[in-house]
């Protein structure tokens, strides 16, 4: 009873608690309002058109005939630009509405100058859209996580620069005495991805490093989009919205700590494991393996802290559209990231270098892990904003199932369909020839390909119905009387 | 977490670790790198089996010299081939296909015939363009100039399932003209040849861009097929 009132007020957005903490938050809700609005509609259109795009790569892995006579949708165009619709263009503007607007209510301060905010937003949308078309047409750079041309950079730095300096102002004029863990991890984040970006286009675009420096850069770069800015941001989420619609404090102070210390000191080290066996110094490779072994630490640390924050009301959590998405994300987060520690070993990585395991791997961080949580995010941030409720639970619940089980069914897929292509690429016969030519291993990836392309579409299914209910309640007419209940899942014992 | 400046301290210095570390540090070794020739000799022209050798008179680890009149590798691409590259990033190849030959004993590539030695950094020396790739889709392509004729890539562009059935490789057929055969000048003399199956028909001719001969020259020049001082072919 009385964990189900905790939960009723703090989803309610206007249940009462301490008035004054409240009217300093809707005044940071009513400031971040326009822009954050404007970064979720662009990310959802992105996330609609990376999914056509990724629709579209995964038909051709099986069937290559595939609107195979058009250059501009030939694969590697269009897994690229799935690629950066994502990253850029879905993660970067959820994180856009999200990071601010976490941080400017830790740090009870309104973001001001929020038209500054807005215009950048909508010049970064201009600069993702060119570098899209960029891609299709044949501009595209040959450097993974990078493609965009470079004729897109300066706009893309400028207009980022514009919307992450908010971040930091925020967290430079804060009210609040205590400093979260949300907060060290937004503001690091915030300052390492302009370095890897200023860097990487320097080093890999403008003025091309010597031979596999490029390769080192490449993936000391693209790792760390990971782990030193998705992996971030998503954490902070977690940090901030299991405990405050949950209503309990974080486990332990300590751990977050030194969670956050040993992620910020071994995962800029890892990225390198994608070069095992490459032509690159030996010891660059042993230190990435080390590194990538030691993220053990941050990421049990960090699980047990989220685990035991929720641990006991996981029937609560249930009913909450934010928590079921967030706890899933966090659940992932230490799965995937225990994966990848494997990986980096050499005995392992023999057999997954170079396989469908890898792109599993990378869809169950990108997706399972940060994607999941930024879903829970705008579950939580967009009846703030709007000050109306979710219109439809059916919807939050259709998107919930699909993207749920459709991430799951597709790590699986490509985990399994790729590590059996790697014991058969390795397979060895007993006169040292190869067991399998390379047409039969091509062969025995499909079905495994098929059922990828099966877990694409329950994932496109759950995104139309998120995108339906994000219009819906963005044109809904707000109702008469504001005090209205917050969308629920399932039904709790005392409402009934 | 009180301390402030501590925390931007931290923050600032973990990803200095790793940015002199993996970035700096390599930037600046392989700036010392260049073409060489398979053996290297020292000052008095003695070949020294190695990299680098001990200077007899002031005892220091000096960098060997190449052999005067021999060629050094790598060699940069011809500028058709160069153009070609351009084409393959524009086209998104490495996606599915690596540029890297492992070890003997870390994977089968000696084993499929992928290359006869490992591949090293000098290797990739006068790249403008690095691309190593994360995915074997496709088999790697270190040598793939060594493997096939440009006939057998011309075709294997223009449809895959000609050369090899069964593959999942997109076809690049809109890199080709295909055309009627001029009843004036007769047929053009870069028309490729392409098996009845998958001929456009009677009277039609199938001719390469000036694109897929670039992207052609470009395969046919992916060799790895010299030595250098600190890597040989193995037996």
């Amino acid at each position: 009873m009385s964990a189900n009132a905790s939960i009723l007020s703090t989803l309610n957005p206007t249940a009462t608690a301490s008035t004054d903490i409240r009217a300093r938050l809707s005044e940071v809700d009513a400031s971040m309002r326009n822009p954050a609005i404007l970064f979720l509609v662009s990310g959802v259109l992105w996330l609609l058109a990376g999914t056509v795009f990724a629709l579209m790569a995964a038909i051709k892995m099986t069937n290559p005939e595939f609107l195979g006579h058009i250059e501009w949708l030939t694969f590697g165009r269009v897994r690229s630009a799935h690629l950066n619709a994502m990253i850029y263009g879905w993660g970067n503007n959820m994180i856009f509405a999200v990071a601010p607007w976490i941080m400017g209510r830790l740090c009870r301060t309104r973001i001001r100058h929020t038209s500054i905010l807005y215009v950048a937003g909508v010049f970064w949308n201009i600069a993702i859209t060119i570098g899209i078309i960029g891609i299709l047409k044949g501009d595209m750079i040959g450097v993974e996580w990078l493609e965009m041309p470079a004729y897109v950079t300066p706009l893309v730095a400028i207009t980022y620069a514009l919307i992450g300096v908010w971040v930091i102002i925020a967290f430079r004029w804060r009210q609040s005495g205590h400093v979260y863990v949300s907060q060290w991890y937004l503001l690091a984040a915030f300052f390492w991805l302009p370095w890897l970006y200023t860097v990487a286009q320097i080093m890999l675009v403008f003025e091309p490093a010597t031979g596999v420096v490029q390769s080192l850069t490449n993936w000391w770069f693209a790792h760390n989009v990971l782990g030193l800015w998705l992996t971030p941001i998503g954490l902070a989420a977690a940090y901030y919205f299991i405990p405050k619609v949950l209503g309990r404090p974080i486990h332990s102070y300590y751990l977050s700590v030194i969670g956050f210390w040993s992620l910020a000191l071994f995962y800029n080290w890892a990225g390198v494991h994608h070069l095992i066996g490459g032509p690159v110094p030996a010891w660059v490779i042993s230190a990435g393996t080390v590194a990538s072994v030691m993220m053990v630490i941050p990421v049990l640390v960090t699980a047990i802290n989220h685990h035991l924050t929720v641990v006991g009301h996981h029937r609560e959590g249930w009913r909450s559209p934010t928590i079921r998405f967030v706890v899933f994300g966090a659940i992932n987060y230490t799965a995937t990231s225990l994966f990848g520690s494997a990986m980096a070993l050499r005995s392992v990585n023999e057999v997954t270098h170079f396989t469908h395991f890898t792109v599993g791997h990378a869809h169950h961080g990108v997706y399972g892990f940060f994607t999941m949580i930024m879903f829970g995010s705008a579950y939580y941030m967009m009846p703030r904003l709007l000050k109306k409720e979710w219109p439809s639970a059916f919807l939050i619940k259709t998107h919930w199932w699909m993207c749920a089980l459709g991430i799951l069914l597709m790590v699986f897929a490509l985990q399994v369909g790729g590590w059996i292509q790697g014991i058969q690429l390795n397979a060895l016969d007993e006169d040292g020839i190869p067991k399998y030519n390379f047409l039969e291993v091509v062969a025995n990836t499909l079905p495994w390909l098929h059922m990828r392309s099966v877990s694409g579409l329950m994932l496109t299914i759950g995104h139309i119905a998120f995108a339906i209910n994000v219009f819906w309640m963005i044109f809904n007419p707000a109702p008469k009387d504001s005090n209205t209940k917050p969308t629920l899942l399932t039904s709790g014992d005392s409402d009934s | 977490m009180k301390s402030l400046p501590l925390l931007f301290l931290g923050i600032f210095a973990t990803l200095a670790f790793s940015w002199v570390g993996i970035i700096l540090t390599n930037h600046i070794q392989m700036r010392e790198l260049l073409p060489a020739t398979s053996e290297l000799v020292n000052s008095e022209g003695e070949p020294i089996g190695g990299p680098t050798y001990k200077d007899k008179r002031s005892g220091r680890t000096l960098l060997g010299q190449n052999v005067p009149g021999e060629t050094p590798n790598p060699q940069p691409l011809p500028g058709s081939a160069k153009r070609g590259k351009l084409v393959y990033e524009q086209m998104g190849c490495l996606y599915c296909h690596s540029q890297q030959v492992r070890r003997q004993g870390f994977g089968n590539d000696f084993e499929r015939g992928w290359g006869d030695r490992q591949s090293v950094a000098r290797d990739y020396l006068l790249q403008e363009r690095v691309m190593l790739g994360t995915m074997r889709t496709g088999p790697d392509l270190s040598n793939v100039g060594l493997r096939y004729s440009a006939l057998w890539q011309h075709q294997h562009l223009y449809n895959p399932q000609i050369t090899s059935p069964g593959s999942t490789m997109p076809p690049y057929a809109f890199l080709y003209d295909v055309r009627k055969i001029s009843e004036n000048r007769g047929g053009s003399p870069d028309a490729i040849e392409i098996p009845s199956a998958f001929h456009p028909g009677e009277g039609y001719e199938v001719v390469p861009s000036q694109r897929a001969r670039d992207l052609v020259a470009y395969l046919m020049n992916l060799k790895q097929d010299y030595e250098l001082p600190e890597m040989k072919f193995t037996e």
